[in-house]
């Protein structure tokens, strides 16, 4: 068990007030504990934590690009096997550089099945480069790249099933939380951190400077993710799924409801046809992982 | 010992001397052979390093940026189209102050497609604070790996290095080298010991983002060590010679240069054929003699202008283009004796793999010596 009192990722950094991922990053390092190595890439997190000659991080950490942290973690990985050494290699990175840019990497390091935990805080697009898609955007969000206009309701396609990949590469534990439940965050990073080879949690970072939404209600934001079956919250072991969080469903217009990037579905006039279409989505969530209480 | 071997065979050898403890290298003509033969090293326990069978270039250089970062010496090689897969990581490498050691089976760069022999891919990465060494034939690309790793590793300079060799024309070129012994590399290369490393015992943030406040002071300290790896090649080259009986200590080389009256300037396997030629024309009277750079980054521009103080006329030959403008040996050779009265010309020559002869050597001579210049050499008008 680690001290879960530490705090390894100090206060006083430049994340917008209310970020969601940088409340999960605290909870990740006290999940993962002192005798940690973080691998970051590029993005929102690596910007707002280490303006040089400043960081965030109390545990070793390393950046080198957007697109290569599994590979950088995959060699450090190798070099504390041949010193000897028992660090814990995890990787903290956005949407962007897990599920985009990063694959190729990352498929190769889950390939070759390295003891390493690659955690992907999800804010559901490019955040640092001024909230562009990313594979992870959701169906009809508004996006400075997907934008919401007469003939566009924003987004076009379904957040890419990145899990199910990682599960597809025979990694041993993948699991999905959310910084609004972070007992259950920390205890799945303590779980992933201490199961040789190649694990993944995916983490839904509700972001309130990208979606619209005061930073005052990252937690209730996150919360009805969940309540809605946008956001399932499950463990697999082995490509198995063990657990999937039961919830009494929310329609998902109250999620919706309260970020801009969903506006266009509300005003001028609430468009119930295309509602009716995410609302669909949850529903195949809800049936696919048995979570209706 | 002497040993008859493949180039690929001599430089996988030397690499295994130096016991690099980490590998990561993905598969490109015509660097394979030094890979395949590690992997049977790693395989056949004579190298205890971790192999890791990365999925693209861009993953080997990058988990070799890792590796470093974490405490360990790493190797890599490459050649063209996985070298300019590598170019984000290889500047971010420099950048990070990792002594990695790499080798380039130097290639042509697509397009067209050619797996044949130029520099164009070693020098289009001349900007990215690499060290460029570059070999004329087999026993110098093994030794050279050597001394790259002492060179790298100083805490002076920590920086990263190319060690170049001519794709085919040696890395598939069976030559015999003298290999040295284990003792006898343990001697010169010690264990590497980090200037600074991943630990969790001591953490620190590797790899932050720079402000304007900071980042030109970044460079300038990149620029200072590379300035400074002058006179480590020259130190660690020269130990080099007193402990294998082969020195190292210049980065440029002259043959029969000290009464030359023109001089050739040249990288690589084309040197041997140019110290062929030179021979020959010597017997015919001419004075022509050859400036080898051995070390392309740092430049030697110093040393080549006071190598070249007695010489009326150059001939670069450069198998590479600065598309747009030149070659890119030339445009340095022509910085480096700015001012001086020194004609410098300039041949595009043997790029994706044409074949340069002596009697080509002696025509370029010839060209010079009428003041023409600053052109491809051998184009096939037939074609254009
Ligand atoms: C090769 C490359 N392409 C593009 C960029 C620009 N870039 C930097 S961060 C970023 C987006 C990061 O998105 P994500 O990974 O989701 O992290 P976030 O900022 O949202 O936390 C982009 C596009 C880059 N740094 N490198
Ligand atoms: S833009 Fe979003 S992810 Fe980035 S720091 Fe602000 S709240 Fe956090
Ligand atoms: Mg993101």
């Amino acid at each position: 068990m680690v001290d879960k009192t530490l705090e390894l990722f100090e206060c006083g950094h430049r994340a917008c007030g209310g970020c969601g991922a940088s409340s999960a990053v605290r909870m990740i390092l006290k999940g993962a504990g002192e005798n940690t190595i973080v691998v970051s890439p590029t993005g929102c997190l690596e910007v707002f934590s280490t303006p040089y000659p400043e960081t965030a991080w109390k545990v070793p950490w390393i950046h080198s690009l957007f697109e290569n942290a599994s590979a950088v973690a995959s060699g450090i990985e190798a070099s504390l096997k041949r010193q000897g050494r028992k660090e814990k290699i995890i990787i903290i990175g956005g949407d962007g550089a897990t599920v985009d840019i990063g694959m190729l990497c990352l498929s190769g390091a889950f390939e070759r099945n390295h003891d390493i935990t690659y955690i992907c805080y999800d804010n559901e697009a490019y955040m640092n480069t001024g909230i562009q898609r990313s594979g992870a955007t959701p169906f009809d969000a508004s996006t400075t790249t997907s934008p919401a206009g007469s003939c566009s309701m924003g987004n076009k396609h379904q957040k890419k099933d990145v899990p199910a990949i990682l599960a597809a590469h025979g990694a041993p534990y993948v699991a999905t939380a959310t910084m609004a439940y972070p007992t259950d965050l920390m205890k799945k990073v303590e779980t992933a951190v201490n199961t040789p080879g190649a694990c993944y949690i995916q983490v839904h970072a509700p972001c309130c400077t990208g979606w619209g939404f005061d930073g005052s209600k990252t937690i209730e934001v996150g919360k009805l993710a969940v309540e809605t079956g946008l956001w399932v919250n499950y463990e697999m072991m082995n490509g198995i799924v063990k657990k999937a969080k039961k919830v009494k469903r929310k329609p998902v217009e109250e999620y919706l409801s309260v970020q801009k990037r969903f506006r266009h579905l509300f005003k001028p006039q609430k468009n119930d046809a295309e509602i009716a279409k995410i609302q669909a989505i949850a529903d195949a969530n809800a049936e696919k992982f048995g979570i209706d209480l | 010992m002497k040993e008859i071997l493949e180039g690929s065979h001599a430089v996988a050898e030397a690499t295994r001397l130096c016991r690099p403890e980490v590998i990561a290298a993905y598969p490109i003509t015509p660097q394979t052979h030094i890979v395949e033969a590690l992997a049977q090293m790693v395989a056949d326990c004579r190298l205890q390093s971790e192999y890791i069978c990365v999925e693209s270039e861009f993953s080997a250089l990058s988990a070799c940026l890792g590796a470093s970062a974490a405490g360990s010496r790493t190797y890599s090689a490459t050649t063209s189209q996985g070298l300019a897969l590598m170019f984000e990581v290889c500047f971010n490498v420099a950048g990070m102050r990792l002594p990695i050691v790499m080798t380039i089976a130097n290639r042509a760069m697509s397009a067209p497609l050619s797996i044949w022999n130029d520099q164009q891919d070693s020098i289009a990465l001349r900007d990215s604070g690499w060290i460029q060494l570059y070999a004329e034939d087999n026993q110098e690309a093994l030794d050279l790996h050597i001394l790259a790793y002492r060179v790298c590793e100083d805490h002076d300079i920590l920086l990263p290095a190319f060690v170049c060799f001519d794709g085919f024309i040696l890395t598939h070129t069976y030559e015999p080298v003298d290999m040295p012994t284990q003792e006898e590399v343990d001697a010169y290369l010690p264990a590497f010991n980090p200037y600074q490393r991943l630990d969790a015992k001591d953490p620190i943030s590797f790899g932050m983002y720079a402000t304007p406040d900071y980042y030109l002071e970044f460079r300038y300290e990149n620029q200072r060590a590379m300035l400074r790896a002058k006179d480590a090649i020259s130190k660690y080259g020269a130990l080099f010679g007193e402990q294998f009986g082969r020195d190292y200590s210049g980065l440029i080389e002259g043959y029969k240069l000290e009464d030359a009256e023109i001089a050739l300037i040249a990288m690589g396997s084309i040197c041997g054929t140019i110290k062929d030629a030179i021979d020959e024309m010597r017997a015919d009277g001419k004075k022509v003699g050859l400036l080898k750079i051995r070390c392309y980054r740092p430049f030697p521009d110093e040393e080549i202008a006071s190598a070249l103080s007695h010489i009326k006329t150059v001939a670069v030959l450069d198998k590479n283009i600065s598309l747009g403008s030149k070659g890119a040996v030339a445009l340095e050779v022509k910085d480096a004796l700015y001012g001086s009265s020194i004609d410098v010309y300039d041949y595009i020559l043997g790029l994706g793999g044409r074949d340069i002869r002596k009697k080509d050597i002696k025509a370029i001579v010839d060209l010079a010596e009428k003041g023409s210049g600053d052109m491809f050499y051998g184009l096939r008008e037939e074609l254009l």
